[in-house]
């Protein structure tokens, strides 16, 4: 996984609550096979009229947003299905870094798997945000993910806060998976020691239960 | 020991390794998956040369795709064939356990889990759905996660995770009739917001909960995902162990009462202490509808359309605005003179053996308004279908204007063609009301069984009170 350690980036504002899941990824989509190719259709449904005309007054297609790799968005991003393609298309768009009040429990657990630093900031400063973003064309903000800050060019800082195991994955570009396989020894004594739990009974006719 | 909650004994239970300050290594006991979320964690595997490291402990089933008509007929729709395909092989070559689309097994993954009794009291079970939330019916916990998550799992049997906070959901008192577990959970929404229970664990106690049936309990964790929250839960008591009771893939005789012994020791202690409660009356309740685009923007039946100025909050005003431009509704509008176009009765929430006895309890006899374009009854599990069938259930949806369906997951996420038209509206007995959820700009307001059979039956949305419902759960 790509490492996230300093990024800066031009923003762009999404200003809605509870964007949802399926709004990021439409259904039709989650019949693909890869990971790959998500960024083309992050927020179809208002992104593009009917056709794939883009819709003029979508954010993500004013021209002063092209380009923008730190998405900013209100409370409880992400909420609704687990569908990891959410982030693979805030990623493959090129969004590195998202700056929100709250998210979705899952949306949030996704983001650390594909190197996306989900910043989280009070409403209050998320509103100034949203402020400057909206009244200044091209702003930018700089995200240091080892102090924990975010800065502008006019000497704003704001400060996040991030669980300490969650920041080393994704300063490290740490692989989950790797790294629990080195408690092999772990897993096999635990399903030793609890066969109840880890064991399935099989039916006496498997063959009908396929 | 002071007392711990169901939550922390299940977990303390499953703690393969721990370290101060760092998430815990969590062994996982079922793992469930579907077509939609797992070719990609399947592909990472293999890219990086790992194995399934316990395919008995891990089930497939393709639901959200399927067709519910034919099966025999091709697919036309190539890129749900492509998935198919990717699960089929997956499955063959990792020795994963397929219920594939001509199983008479095959449904819905969270309703076949329990159903088949794979899904048994006091397990970790994961899949990557956020709906896995129903298996905490039967006392497991359990929760929904990502690909990359779903590819662990697979690799490690196990999951990273940090301890939840707990939330104590206690439902006093009675249900009225007409007010269904659908209708609790929906209210619950309503009260906490749709993040109000965020990553936070659930677990769902009194009276109204413990007189809930098996299905009625599933239908009320389902939906706690809808409330932000990681995971819902009911201690199993002997309404779980009676539904349990000889399912293929539980342990018979001597090994079942052994089972039940352990089953039993599964609740909070009294005096166990939740980070937070919420407390309901039953008794209070109406039957519910939501009218807006999140499963939090409910009402009662009685109740009116919304207007944005109610609202004290900016957000919350901007969000109702945008919600009612899309729902096409005005502020004030009666609930009861909403019209509806289209029925659907199905999904993980309300697709079992209850939800389709009490429809058919409520339509017997009657037929559909003529305003109804479609009415769709698509059971969970071609087992539920099966018994349904055995009962004459089938007969009476047909005869009342529905069509009878294979098992699935249908219009409550239209991946197959059973989709919603662009600016209809529908009253269906699913979880989201999303915008574009059911099929783009599609309007879709929540309810139970028996308020779709009602709504089917007046062509708009009417208190189910008012019907003949004394006899149904
Ligand atoms: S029925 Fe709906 S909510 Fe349930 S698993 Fe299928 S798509 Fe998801």
């Amino acid at each position: 996984m790509q490492p996230f350690t300093t990024h800066t980036g031009l923003v762009m504002p999404l200003d809605r609550v509870n964007v949802d899941t399926d709004q990021m990824v439409p259904k039709q989509f989650l019949k693909c096979l890869t990971r790959e190719g998500f960024g083309r259709i992050l927020f179809y449904d208002w992104r593009y009229l009917p056709g794939e005309k883009p819709n003029p007054e979508f954010v993500l297609n004013l021209p002063r947003y092209k380009g923008a790799s730190i998405l900013l968005a209100r409370t409880n991003f992400g909420c609704g299905s687990s569908r990891e393609h959410a982030p693979w298309g805030v990623k493959d768009y090129g969004f590195r870094a998202i700056i929100a009040p709250s998210y979705a429990d899952i949306f949030y657990n996704n983001c650390f798997k594909n190197g996306i630093l989900p910043a989280i900031l009070t409403e209050a400063e998320v509103d100034q945000l949203f402020q400057h973003t909206e009244s200044e064309q091209g702003y930018s903000l700089s995200i240091d993910l080892p102090t924990q800050t975010i800065k502008d060019a006019y000497g704003h800082i704001y400060n996040f806060e991030i669980a300490p195991s969650r920041k080393e994955v994704l300063l490290k570009g740490l692989d989950d998976i790797a790294t629990s396989l080195l408690h092999a020894d772990s897993i096999a004594t635990y399903e030793k020691s609890h066969p109840s739990a880890a064991t399935m009974f099989d039916p006496v006719d498997i063959k009908n239960y396929r | 020991m002071s007392p711990t909650t169901l939550y922390e004994k299940i977990w303390q239970n499953h703690v393969v390794h721990e370290e101060p300050g760092k998430p815990s290594l969590l062994y996982i006991d079922r793992h469930l998956v579907h077509e939609g979320t797992s070719p990609q964690a399947f592909a990472g595997l293999k890219a990086e040369g790992r194995k399934v490291r316990r395919p008995d402990l891990t089930f497939a089933v393709m639901d959200h795709s399927v067709s519910t008509t034919d099966r025999t007929l091709p697919i036309l729709d190539n890129d749900a064939k492509l998935q198919f395909e990717a699960l089929e092989r997956n499955c063959r070559e990792t020795g994963v356990r397929l219920f594939d689309m001509n199983s008479k097994h095959q449904g819905i993954v969270h309703i076949i889990g329990p159903e088949l009794g794979i899904t048994q009291p006091g397990q970790t079970i994961v899949c990557g759905d956020s709906h896995t939330s129903t298996h905490g019916a039967l006392g497991t916990l359990a929760f929904g996660i990502g690909t990359s998550e779903v590819e662990h799992v697979l690799a490690t049997q196990c999951l990273v995770q940090s301890k939840s906070k707990t939330l104590h959901i206690l439902v006093h008192g009675k249900r009225p009739k007409g007010v269904t577990a659908k209708d609790i959970i929906l209210a619950i929404i309503g009260k906490m917001g749709i993040s109000g229970g965020n990553a936070q664990v659930a677990e769902f106690g009194g009276e109204a909960i413990r007189a809930l049936s098996m299905d009625g309990r599933m239908t009320v964790c389902n939906m706690t995902i809808e409330a932000g929250a990681r995971a819902g839960m009911i201690a199993p008591d002997d309404t779980t162990f009676a539904y349990l009771e000889a399912r293929p893939f539980v342990p018979r005789g001597k090994e079942f009462q052994a089972a039940v012994d352990r089953w039993k020791t599964l609740k909070s202690d009294d005096g166990a202490k939740f980070d937070a409660t919420i407390e309901l009356h039953a008794d209070q309740l109406a039957p519910q509808v939501t009218w807006g685009t999140n499963p939090g923007m409910v009402t009662s039946v009685n109740g009116r359309v919304p207007d944005p100025h109610d609202f004290r909050d900016l957000n919350d005003q901007k969000a109702t605005e945008s919600a009612l431009k899309y729902m096409g509704l005005k502020p004030g509008t009666p609930i009861v003179d909403i019209s509806v176009d289209r029925v659907f009765i199905g999904s993980c929430t309300n697709s079992r053996l209850d939800d389709l006895r009490a429809a058919a309890h409520l339509l017997a006899g009657k037929h559909v308004a003529k305003n109804i374009k479609q009415a769709l009854i698509v059971p969970g599990s071609r087992g539920i279908k099966a018994q349904a069938e055995k009962e004459g259930l089938d007969k009476v949806f047909i005869a009342a204007g529905f069509e009878w369906r294979d098992a699935g997951c249908s219009m409550c996420i239209g991946m197959n063609a059973d989709v919603l038209p662009p600016h209809e509206r529908s009253a269906s007995t699913s979880n989201r009301n999303f915008e574009g959820r059911q099929g783009r700009d599609s309007r879709t307001h929540l309810v139970s069984p028996i308020m779709a059979a009602a709504a089917a039956l007046a062509g708009h949305f009417v208190d189910v009170r008012e019907f003949d419902v004394a006899h149904v759960e």
